[in-house]
């Protein structure tokens, strides 16, 4: 298991990297949001803490810590567009309902 | 599916709404307001684009006081109503100001407690509320930029002021509706307007060289603080000195005797003020002054002749430079940058003479008149909580995560630990029940799930939420730990403004071993806590669906379902009912999975007969609009 890119995922996080200047990948995580559910956190990440777990797939590190992977594991981070937006791409397979609009998603 | 950006860390997109804040510079002569607006400081001009703001207030036998530019004249024509100065004499009693109050055309009248008022056509007034009207000019000014309330305001102070002068600018800003964030020494927002709190550890001088004072400052910036190691200055000596050795020069040149009368002797000041702006871009200036007898003096002066004139009065500067060095026990190598602040550093021989005497090229790039009020904007929009994770002013940071407790005793985390403090966050809950009017918040400490779990740290209750269906209340809750490590947390209901809160210190009596236990049992734990929290938040749904579907049921079940399909409804309620209680969260799913199989005619049943109740009784063309 873990957490994978697809090839069009992983060539926007490089991009994106190699934009800002630092960075040396990507956190994955889940918070708590509202009164119950979970929603994605996607951030870039300049620091390693002791107990994340580190992941990486196509030159690309994707750091988790270890209690958003168990909501997270076997994810793979797609990158799609849809009519005018264009973003990355959550392919939870642990996910067993998700809120309309997708931000926020029950396990 | 929604599609994701990536975020700056610790930057991922919270409910918390932007906050108005800013930063004002009070000072003797002029005053400033700067905000930060789109990452950027700026300070604030007013309609004509006037950024310095004269400290001058002037009050009327007839309306409101006037502030600003406008009143300039009247400090010779209205001496005794046009307050200029004021902030010399904040904080100080009677005595104190004996010796500086004969400088000043101001009549003092001698209040018991102490406190000088000052006698004006309009009545009595105090410093403070002199300066506070002062502050609420700013206070329009940005209001207006940002259209809207502030949230809060830095205001800068000299690095001198005692506890007195500094509450009694406190009670100014309270009287003119500021909320202060925080003080900032005048020298430390300079340093943080050039991002010296960005760079390595090290000792900086500030260099404020204004129209009527000069200040030296020495601060020591490491572990993310400024400290204020030593001041000195003359509070007279400044830019008013250096146009009035200009004007002397001008009187000898053009043959114009000190006995002039007094408009004359305006007139030179004025020239000689025009002659030092321009020889700051340019080598000589062309100069015509009318003498008394009605001849014209045409001259020029350049750059050397200036700096002759001037000479004097800036080396004065250099003796509180050798003091303060003295004072704060350091030598002249141990300096690693200097700011110039203050209007009269634009000159290059300023510029000049205290870099060869700190031995390095000071900073000159933001206007030396806006810097410290931009510095305290900086500092402003952290403090409002604008920047969350901000690593400037790294005093601290948060050791265990805070949240509140939510239904099924579960925790909703509003800070992360490691958060660096101060920090503000927010977040939207909602009642759970119809006709709630209360909700209970209850504060904890810790990185598990389960509020019993972690470390409780204060309750409250929030009231006259009104009453409406479940869910329909908006309560916002905020959690704010300033700088000391204090946390607040407030609760407030949208629709009705009522509002709550509580301060507590979350580190009291937490040892440095409590901490590592309690994170240490998260990670141990986080498997059996993310099942305890899967189950849990399906008994509150279970829960929720259960009053959900009793209410609907009372309120109309007779008249909408067959004794058969209402006997199917609570064979499957309680099913629900003996398992919702129970470890099973598969099981309670599987229970509202059917109850909710059963209940979807009846939902929709209820959903047309209130449709039906609507529209009946009613004629079409009453739609129509």
């Amino acid at each position: 298991m873990g957490i994978t890119l697809t090839d069009t995922a992983a060539e926007h996080v490089r991009g994106f990297l190699k934009k800002r200047g630092k960075g040396s990948g990507i956190r994955l995580a889940v918070k708590t949001s509202g009164c119950s559910g979970l929603a994605y956190v996607l951030e870039v990440f300049d620091q390693v803490e002791p107990e994340d777990i580190v992941f990486e797939d196509r030159d690309v590190k994707v750091i988790v810590d270890p209690k958003s992977l168990i909501y997270l594991d076997g994810t793979e981070l797609d990158f799609s567009r849809e009519g005018l937006n264009e973003g990355f791409k959550f392919n939870n397979p642990n996910v067993k309902d998700a809120c309309g609009c997708g931000e926020s998603f029950n396990v | 599916m929604a599609l994701f950006e990536i975020s700056e860390p610790g930057e991922a997109p919270s409910t918390l709404p932007h906050r108005r804040a800013a930063g004002i510079d009070l000072g003797t002569t002029n005053s400033l307001v700067a905000t930060v607006m789109e990452e950027v400081a700026a300070t604030i001009g007013d309609e004509l684009g006037q950024h310095l703001l004269p400290s001058v207030v002037r009050y009327r036998a007839d309306g409101s006081p006037l502030v600003g530019l406008t009143n300039q004249q009247f400090i010779h024509d209205d001496p005794l109503n046009t307050i200029s100065s004021v902030k010399r004499f904040m904080g100080r009693g009677v005595e104190d100001i004996q010796t500086l109050a004969n400088k000043f055309p101001y009549e003092f009248v001698h209040a018991e407690r102490g406190m000088p008022r000052i006698k004006t056509v309009a009545g009595d007034f105090s410093p403070v509320e002199v300066s506070a009207e002062i502050l609420k000019a700013l206070k329009v000014r940005v209001e207006q930029t940002l259209e809207g309330p502030l949230d809060g305001v830095v205001i800068t102070v000299p690095a001198y002021f005692d506890d007195a002068q500094r509450q009694a600018t406190k009670d100014a800003a309270h009287l003119a509706g500021l909320k202060v964030l925080r003080f900032l020494n005048e020298p430390t927002a300079a340093a943080i307007a050039y991002g010296l709190d960005q760079g390595a550890e090290g000792i900086h001088a500030i260099y404020d060289l204004g129209g009527g004072t000069f200040d030296i400052s020495i601060l020591r910036f490491s572990k993310g603080v400024f400290e204020v190691l030593a001041t000195a200055g003359d509070s007279a000596l400044g830019g008013d000195d250096i146009d009035r050795a200009i004007a002397e020069w001008l009187l000898e040149q053009a043959d114009i005797g000190a006995d002039a009368d007094h408009k004359r002797l305006q007139e030179v000041m004025y020239h000689a003020r025009v002659a030092k702006e321009l020889l700051t871009e340019q080598d000589s200036v062309e100069l015509t002054i009318r003498r008394p007898d009605g001849t014209d003096w045409h001259g020029q002066m350049n750059r050397a002749e200036f700096a002759e004139q001037i000479k004097p009065i800036i080396h004065r500067t250099l003796a509180p430079c050798k003091r303060v060095l003295r004072d704060a026990g350091i030598e002249l190598r141990d300096i690693c940058e200097v700011v110039m602040v203050g209007g009269s550093t634009r000159i290059p021989l300023v510029r000049e003479m205290a870099g060869k005497f700190f031995h390095c090229e000071p900073h000159v790039d933001i206007d030396p008149d806006k810097v410290v009020a931009i510095g305290a904007a900086i500092q402003a929009d952290i403090l409002a909580g604008n920047k969350p994770d901000n690593d400037m002013l790294l005093l601290d940071v948060i050791p265990l995560s805070l949240g509140i407790e939510t239904m099924g005793d579960l925790v909703e985390k509003l800070i992360p630990r490691n958060t660096t403090i101060p920090v503000t966050r927010g977040q939207k809950f909602t009642t759970f029940k119809d006709g709630q009017t209360a909700m209970a918040i209850h504060v904890v400490q810790g990185e598990r799930e389960l509020v019993r779990d972690n470390r409780s740290l204060a309750r409250f209750e929030l009231q006259g939420i009104p009453p409406m269906v479940a869910g329909a209340a908006h309560i916002q809750v905020t959690f704010q730990v300033d700088a000391d490590g204090l946390l607040s947390v407030s609760a407030k209901e949208q629709s009705t403004g009522v509002e709550t809160g509580i301060v507590v210190k979350p580190s009291y009596g937490l040892s440095d071993g409590e901490v590592e236990k309690m994170l240490r049992d998260s990670l141990t734990h986080a498997s059996d806590d993310v099942n305890i929290r899967r189950l849990r938040e399906y008994q509150v749904e279970a829960e929720r669906a259960f009053n959900v579907l009793q209410v609907a049921l009372n309120e109309n079940g007779e008249q909408l379902l067959s004794s058969v399909e209402r006997a199917r409804i609570d064979t499957a309620l309680d099913a629900l009912q003996s398992v919702r209680q129970g470890k099973d969260y598969l099981a309670i799913k599987k229970a509202m999975t059917v109850l909710d199989r059963v209940s979807s005619e009846f939902a929709e049943r209820r959903m047309n007969a209130s449709i039906h109740d609507a529209l009946t009784g009613h004629k079409v063309n009453e739609f129509s609009e």
